[in-house]
């Protein structure tokens, strides 16, 4: 029974997302396909373990939800009920039809786009990315970005009431509108790896499970927009960027910098799977992700620090500074210099960005200027700008990797 | 859906107008509104300095003042009531008004159907 259960949460796992976007795009709301999906689930929790698994599910749990969206719809007269009524109506002419693998349509891709709309406040596109389409729960979602499950239920639920109230479409942008759309779709998908990659705050490094769905995620929106080379280089980037995770962490938990990790422990497989995607991310003009995921591959193909190809990373931040001039991306620029002219010369570009008030209270600015400083030997300047970093560094491992650092100095 | 696009201008030129766009483009835009039928009602306001304010206290006294005056950098200087299927064709319409150019800006709001 439990194993039964336990099959039946994967099936819906697996269909949620498409399930969830199918009752979206026929109701027009989000609350209303949630509910409906949800109520499918229970029904299939309470039929299948002893009627067995449907030959098809997918396709059970559309039939049944949609069932329920109407019957609430019946019941629940008010002004928004009313609203999706008329939608439901042109839903009885359109008799349901599966798509052609015998699965679910697949109107994912709208749902894509109207998490990540610009009109939702840039925090809650994230969580309501992996609400939505990757079917996490509400205490998940929570767990996930570190704040308390009602503080991430009121912010999920403000973001759907101004879907439905101020009526964001669940459409596929057109052609001609997704350089405009697009990115910031990539951007929601980035900052839920990138949440995952290295907490904002709190006493956890990583946490793998949201860098995992971000890879999900992105390799789902790979699938439904095939032409799209940016969203192949992102997912390289993030395959690229992942295959480190065992190295990242000592046993202790703490940060380990590119330089010290063992690399003999960097998931093989996966960078195998990301350098093709590089290549074909690079087979037309570059995008942003293309670039960064092609600087990863260099790391990822060199055997140490100082065979790494510095010049061709140098000559790759020169093409992302043109591409999104950013003081991040200088100071990476910087860190690469000096590996490839020496620390010197890579301690002058990062002083040059020390009035850029976007680096000031930046830690891996500081720890970055402060490394350099120690390489020359100017230890009572390093002293001061790791004390500096500690000051602004945000996790519990990195600040314990800073004062590892201060420490070695002092001695 | 009807949606209220509230004009802000940012900084005015010598003729009291915006200073990033002519008559001619408000002329144009108008036009355009108006020949895709999505117009329902829009206005142009009279300069901030004509502005009065009203209140009236718990015991029903009135209060008149002069203005107010621009404390913001933006002032509400007009604004269209277009009726669109949803947000994103609203947005299309906010974003070719000469409104939003340069200092200026256009606030979407859905409007409330009782």
């Amino acid at each position: 029974m439990v194993d039964e259960k336990g099959q039946v949460a994967a099936v819906f796992r697996e269909e949620h997302g498409r399930l969830l976007a199918a009752l979206a795009r026929r109701f027009g709301d989000l609350d209303l396909a949630e509910e409906a999906a949800s109520e499918a689930v229970e029904a299939a929790l309470a039929h299948w373990p002893t009627d067995g698994v449907p030959p098809n599910p997918g396709a059970w749990l559309m039939t049944t939800a949609r069932r329920k969206a109407v019957d609430r719809l019946r019941r629940d007269r008010t002004y928004t009920a009313r609203l999706a009524e008329l939608r439901v109506e042109a839903e009885r002419a359109e008799p349901y039809s599966a798509a052609a693998d015998g699965g679910l349509p697949d109107d994912r891709l709208q749902l894509f786009f109207t998490c990540a709309h610009p009109a939702l406040a840039e925090e809650d596109r994230g969580a309501l990315t992996l609400r939505c389409l990757a079917g996490l729960t509400t205490p998940e979602v929570a767990r996930a970005y570190l704040v308390p499950v009602e503080t991430m239920a009121k912010r999920i639920t403000r973001a759907k009431r101004k879907i439905r109230d101020a009526r964001i479409p669940f459409r596929v942008p057109e052609a001609h509108e997704l350089p405009q759309r697009l990115p910031g779709v990539l951007q929601v998908l980035y900052s839920i790896f990138t949440e995952g990659y290295a907490a904002s705050s709190g006493p956890h490094l990583q946490r793998l499970d949201l860098a995992e769905e971000a890879i999900r995620l992105t390799t789902i929106l790979a699938r439904l927009l095939p032409g799209e080379r940016e969203v192949v280089g992102l997912r390289a980037l993030m395959l690229l960027v992942h295959a480190r995770r065992a190295a990242r962490t000592d046993p202790d938990g703490l940060p380990v910098l590119l330089d010290q990790q063992d690399r003999g422990a960097w998931d093989r497989a996966m960078i195998e799977e990301g350098l093709p995607l590089v290549r074909a991310a690079l087979s037309g003009p570059p995008g942003p992700y293309a670039v960064q995921a092609a600087i990863a591959a260099l790391h990822d193909e060199a055997a140490d620090i100082t065979t790494t190809d510095w010049p061709q990373i140098v000559a790759l931040y020169d093409v992302l500074q043109a591409l999104t001039p950013s003081p991040i991306v200088a100071m990476n620029r910087a860190a690469a210099i000096a590996m490839r002219d020496g620390p010197a010369e890579g301690l002058a570009l990062l002083e040059g960005l020390a009035n850029d008030p976007r680096l000031r209270h930046h830690h891996p600015y500081l720890a970055a200027r402060a490394d350099l400083l120690a390489r020359l030997g100017r230890t009572p300047e390093a002293i001061a700008a790791y004390e500096s970093a500690l000051t602004h560094a945000a996790t519990d491992p990195d600040r314990a990797l800073l004062r590892a650092r201060l420490n070695a100095l002092k001695d | 859906m009807k949606y209220m696009l509230l004009i802000n201008a940012g900084a005015v030129g010598a003729n009291g107008g915006a200073a990033e766009c002519t008559v001619e483009d408000w002329m144009a835009y108008d036009k355009q509104v108006k020949d895709a039928g999505i117009f329902v009602s829009g206005e142009s306001l009279a300069d901030l300095v004509t502005a009065t304010t009203v209140r009236v206290a718990a015991d029903g006294a009135r209060t008149v003042t002069d203005g107010p005056f621009a404390e913001t950098r933006e002032v509400l200087g007009g604004f269209y009531v277009i009726d669109v299927p949803d947000l994103d064709v609203a947005l299309d319409w906010a974003a070719r008004c000469p409104g939003a150019l340069g200092s200026g800006s256009v606030v979407v709001r859905p409007i409330a159907d009782f």
